[in-house]
């Protein structure tokens, strides 16, 4: 694996954006910080301005007004960067589906890289969830070596 | 070619090295004062490697020479500063006149580049938090200057950095006498503003205004900030150890000193970092021009007459 991917991987800052969420879900992320779980021990900084983000994460069903901020966000994170789907609403819009303001999920809009689900989902669902990806990032990284 | 062996060895390498383990030791204090784990300890060099692997984005609009130069400047001030701290500290016959002066202007262009930088990028709240600085700069340097001035007054009104050093070597370190004392007391808080700590991080307040002027900065310009920021982190402390506690040596138990010295500094400036709220720019103007500043005055009157 490239040592900058390993070191992306060792320090993913989060950038937190929500897409009209109900606010559980952020509440949520943020008990993350807490010194209960702790994400600075994996190197994970909440970071407050998308420039500095390298793992977004989206909450919120993607309303018609949000998608334009979320599109233009998602442009100007510096490349490479991942994208966490957290929540029911951002994975399927969950209770809005059939809601005339939410027209698609969160994955036709922008690439999704792993799915937390739960309504809100746990902190340690959160954390779980990330670790997943790491994993699937490297194991992918090993198999394109193998190639 | 001496010059050039100190500049890349000591002013770089070894300052970059113990500025990372030393924001490595603030930020896990930190964690461990909050009940928390904190990070693996190569974290900061993890997080400049992964900055400097990231995309550069230019903001619409912005200067982009200025923009992309301005960190640049400020990383080569502070090497320049660590280098000419180190030379005159390893050999303190190696100084020129008035190269005291030099190391207080040279400390003052991180914050210039950091201004520089936050105007350039084109951003409403990276300029908030420019101007918050150059505010900063303002109230901060007065008493400052007046604190080092007390050791210039202690050693004969010499302004060579070495001279400094050899007369503490002769007669006991400045911290000792009581305007010496006082005047370190104004200099650690100074410098808590330079290295914009808690209760003085104003221009970079992360939940106001999102890292300031830093805020439109990504990948390697960010990572030359970190790496400046991480070596002033070390450059500031020991500028002080020189000028007040007679600097650091490298021979058998003064080694164990120097350490100590350099560790009790940072371990001040972490207590003051994790038991203070952030103050508003006004209340640090207030405090640096008026309290701060009598204390300097008060301590340079006593080092005229002698105490």
């Amino acid at each position: 694996m490239s040592l900058k991917l390993k070191a992306l991987l060792k320090s993913p800052w989060v950038f937190h954006l929500s897409t009209g969420s109900c606010n559980n879900c952020d509440i949520e992320i943020l008990d993350c910080l807490t010194p209960r779980f702790d994400i600075e021990r994996f190197g994970m900084i909440l970071v407050g301005s998308i420039k500095h983000a390298d793992v977004l994460l989206i909450t919120g069903s993607c309303n018609r007004q949000s998608v334009i901020i979320l599109k233009r966000l998602y442009e100007q994170v510096p490349k490479p960067c991942l994208v966490v789907a957290i929540g029911e609403c951002s994975l399927s819009r969950g209770m809005f589906i059939h809601s005339y303001n939410c027209p698609v999920p969160l994955d036709k809009i922008i690439p999704v890289d792993v799915y937390i689900p739960g309504c809100p989902p746990k902190p340690e669902a959160i954390i779980a969830g990330v670790v997943k990806l790491i994993e699937k990032i490297k194991r992918e990284k090993l198999k394109s070596k193998k190639r | 070619m001496i010059y050039i062996f100190y500049f890349l060895v000591y002013g770089f390498l070894l300052t970059a090295v113990i500025g990372l383990l030393a924001s490595w030791i603030d930020r896990k204090v930190t964690a461990r004062v909050q009940y928390r784990v904190g990070p693996p300890i190569l974290q900061p060099l993890i997080d400049i490697t992964k900055l400097l692997g990231k995309e550069t984005c230019i903001p619409r609009g912005a200067s982009k020479t200025t923009f992309l130069m301005a960190p640049v400047v400020g990383l080569t001030s502070v090497i320049l500063v660590s280098s000419l701290l180190w030379v005159n500290n390893i050999n303190s016959n190696n100084s020129f006149l008035g190269d005291l002066i030099v190391v207080l202007y040279l400390l003052t262009i991180p914050s210039i580049s950091i201004m520089i930088g936050g105007f350039a990028s084109r951003n409403p709240l990276a300029s908030l938090g420019a101007s918050r600085e150059m505010k900063l700069i303002l109230s901060y340097e007065l008493p400052f200057v007046l604190a080092v001035l007390v050791p210039v007054i202690k050693s004969n009104f010499s302004i060579r950095l070495g001279e400094i050093l050899g007369f503490q070597a002769q007669n006991g370190v400045i911290v000792g006498n009581l305007s010496g004392f006082l005047a370190l007391v104004v200099a650690l808080l100074c410098m808590q503003a330079k290295l914009a700590l808690v209760p003085f991080d104003i221009p970079e307040a992360e939940t106001e205004i999102t890292s300031g002027p830093l805020i439109e900065y990504s990948g390697s310009g960010l990572a030359i900030y970190r790496l400046m920021k991480n070596m002033l982190l070390f450059v500031l402390p020991f500028f002080l150890i020189i000028l007040f506690m007679g600097g650091l040596r490298f021979d058998g138990l003064h080694l164990l000193s120097g350490v100590l010295k350099y560790v009790g500094l940072i371990a001040l400036i972490m207590v003051i970092r994790n038991t203070n709220p952030r103050v508003r720019i006004d209340q640090a103007v207030r405090f640096f021009w008026g309290p701060m500043t009598t204390i300097a005055i008060i301590a340079v009157i006593f080092a005229l007459l002698g105490k």
